[in-house]
């Protein structure tokens, strides 16, 4: 199948981009959509234009390095997966294409379809751990999980990081990943000791870079892990009583 | 913009930065909005509860039930309290609710501007999920705003009324729907509020972070028939004044 690829190119950060027509030939249906770009990338090469930068690492959906904006849908028309696991058979002979980066303020484009998702790193560093003490690797089922908090933390546990829920917000807001992240430890009893500043360190310092949640759910459309935006309810909750609940200093002089 | 650290978070104490928590943080505004929202959805469906008396008519003297039920208003606490002091009580409940809702909408507006940045997606967003009810939350709140505005001054305070006689609910309420122009106004602002209020009393759920599998279901089930019940109530007085049949 022949394509017409609309793909947006920056030489670097600070720098204006512009959108840019390439013709992709006989492109196989059974072609990931990657791998169509790496065959345009192959063509660029011999002709010596620079080539089209995008973030990939596993190609097998479990990394969350890759994801772009596909014709207005995050990570492109199939729901549930992301960018690399897209194939060219989801596309018809002729088609046009429009490839762009994520947009947000707090993801500044640094290269063609490359956007910096530092604050993503952040979020982590702020409570997306839990603590516990180095040593010889303890008894397994030592601790007693219960079967609907495994299953729900492993939900969460899934998110890949690929920012698709802040590409697809309209407020640019990052709640479906903070929750993601604040929610597989909360939910567990490992979490549960720093289950409250958790939630208000990670929410906090999400607030610096991204906008606020308006419950439109587009987040969770886009998500390529099919994230529930329960998790984003489960995360206000943990955040007020963050505010309520602060134990530090309970009972003391 | 730095990280947040837990250690900050611990080292707060007191009852100013437990305030800040939900008037700084966008999960906080939030979380007030939906708590206001709460408030105001219980108002406005006992406002349209008791403005639906006007389907009543007269009682035996004379008097419409709607004037009584004015007068009840003004009067309640009887003789325990000054007139009107109850009624000015709970306007001034509202005036804060709806404050708190409005400036919370406001910041996390202009929060989220900056937040999306000056480019956009140059192919049309492809949006899944994103509704009418969802998509004109904003104008739309704005657009019932200017209606409360204009219906306090209507039939509140009469300035928009040149008919307007003090506790006559009745007829001041018949001179102004009587008017075409009004009532198209009135009805127009409930289609705002019956949008606003079918995405607002199922988001509030989300926002108070109420989502257990349980009731899950039911959050749906109740946006839709808040808004249809206020809906149906308030434009029934309007459509019933307007073709004649309450006169």
């Amino acid at each position: 199948m022949d394509l017409s690829l609309k793909i947006w190119r920056q030489a670097r950060a600070n720098e204006e981009g512009e959108f840019k027509t390439y013709q992709a030939k006989n492109v196989s249906p059974e072609a990931s959509f990657l791998e169509m770009l790496d065959e345009v990338n192959e063509e660029l090469n011999a002709t010596g234009e620079d080539p089209i930068a995008f973030e990939h690492d596993c190609r097998e959906g479990i990394c969350g390095a890759c994801g772009v904006m596909i014709n207005g849908s995050p990570h492109g028309p199939q729901s549930g997966t992301a960018t690399c696991q897209l194939h060219m058979r989801k596309f018809e002979d002729g088609d046009s294409i429009t490839i762009e980066p994520w947009r947000a303020t707090a993801f500044p484009v640094l290269k063609d379809l490359i956007v910096d998702r530092a604050p993503f790193d952040r979020i982590m560093e702020a409570g997306g751990y839990i603590s516990v003490n180095t040593g010889a690797a303890p008894d397994a089922n030592i601790i007693a999980v219960p079967k609907w908090s495994a299953e729900s933390a492993m939900d969460a546990a899934s998110c890949i990081g690929c920012a698709a829920c802040v590409a697809a917000c309209p407020n640019s807001a990052a709640n479906l990943f903070t929750a993601a992240k604040t929610q597989h430890l909360n939910l567990l009893p490992q979490g549960k000791p720093e289950r409250y500043l958790r939630a208000a360190a990670m929410v906090e310092t999400m607030e610096q870079y991204f906008g606020s949640c308006t419950n439109y759910g587009e987040c969770e459309k886009a998500c390529p892990k099919n994230i529930s935006i329960d998790f984003i309810a489960m995360m206000n909750k943990d955040y007020v009583r963050a505010q309520f609940f602060n134990m530090a200093r309970q009972g003391q002089k | 913009m730095t990280t947040t650290t837990r250690a900050e978070v611990e080292a707060r104490q007191g009852w100013r930065s437990w305030l800040g928590g939900f008037f700084s943080s966008s999960v906080g505004l939030k979380w007030l909005m939906a708590l206001t929202g709460f408030g105001l959805l219980l108002y406005v469906l006992v406002h349209m509860i008791g403005n639906l008396k006007v389907f009543l008519g007269t009682d035996a003297a004379g008097e419409y039930h709607i004037d009584l039920y004015g007068e009840a208003l003004r009067n309640l606490g009887g003789d325990l309290v000054p007139h009107e002091s109850i009624l000015w009580l709970f306007r001034i409940g509202l005036l804060a609710l709806f404050g708190i809702h409005i400036y919370a909408a406001w910041v996390l507006t202009l929060r989220n501007r900056s937040a999306r940045g000056k480019e956009r997606y140059e192919h049309k967003r492809n949006y899944e999920a994103v509704n009418y009810a969802n998509r004109t939350m904003r104008w739309g709140g704005v657009l019932v705003l200017l209606f409360v505005l204009f219906h306090i001054a209507d039939l509140t305070v009469g300035w928009a009324n040149p008919d307007f006689v003090e506790g006559a609910v009745h007829d001041n309420l018949v001179a102004s729907l009587s008017q075409p122009i009004v009532a198209i106004f009135y009805l127009a602002a409930q289609v705002a509020l019956a949008f606003h209020i079918y995405h607002g009393a199922w988001s509030l759920w989300q926002s108070l972070g109420i989502v257990n599998p349980r009731y899950k279901a039911f959050r749906r089930y109740f946006a839709v028939a808040f808004a249809a019940t206020v809906f149906i109530g308030n434009t029934a007085i309007i459509v019933a004044v307007w073709s004649g049949y309450i006169s």
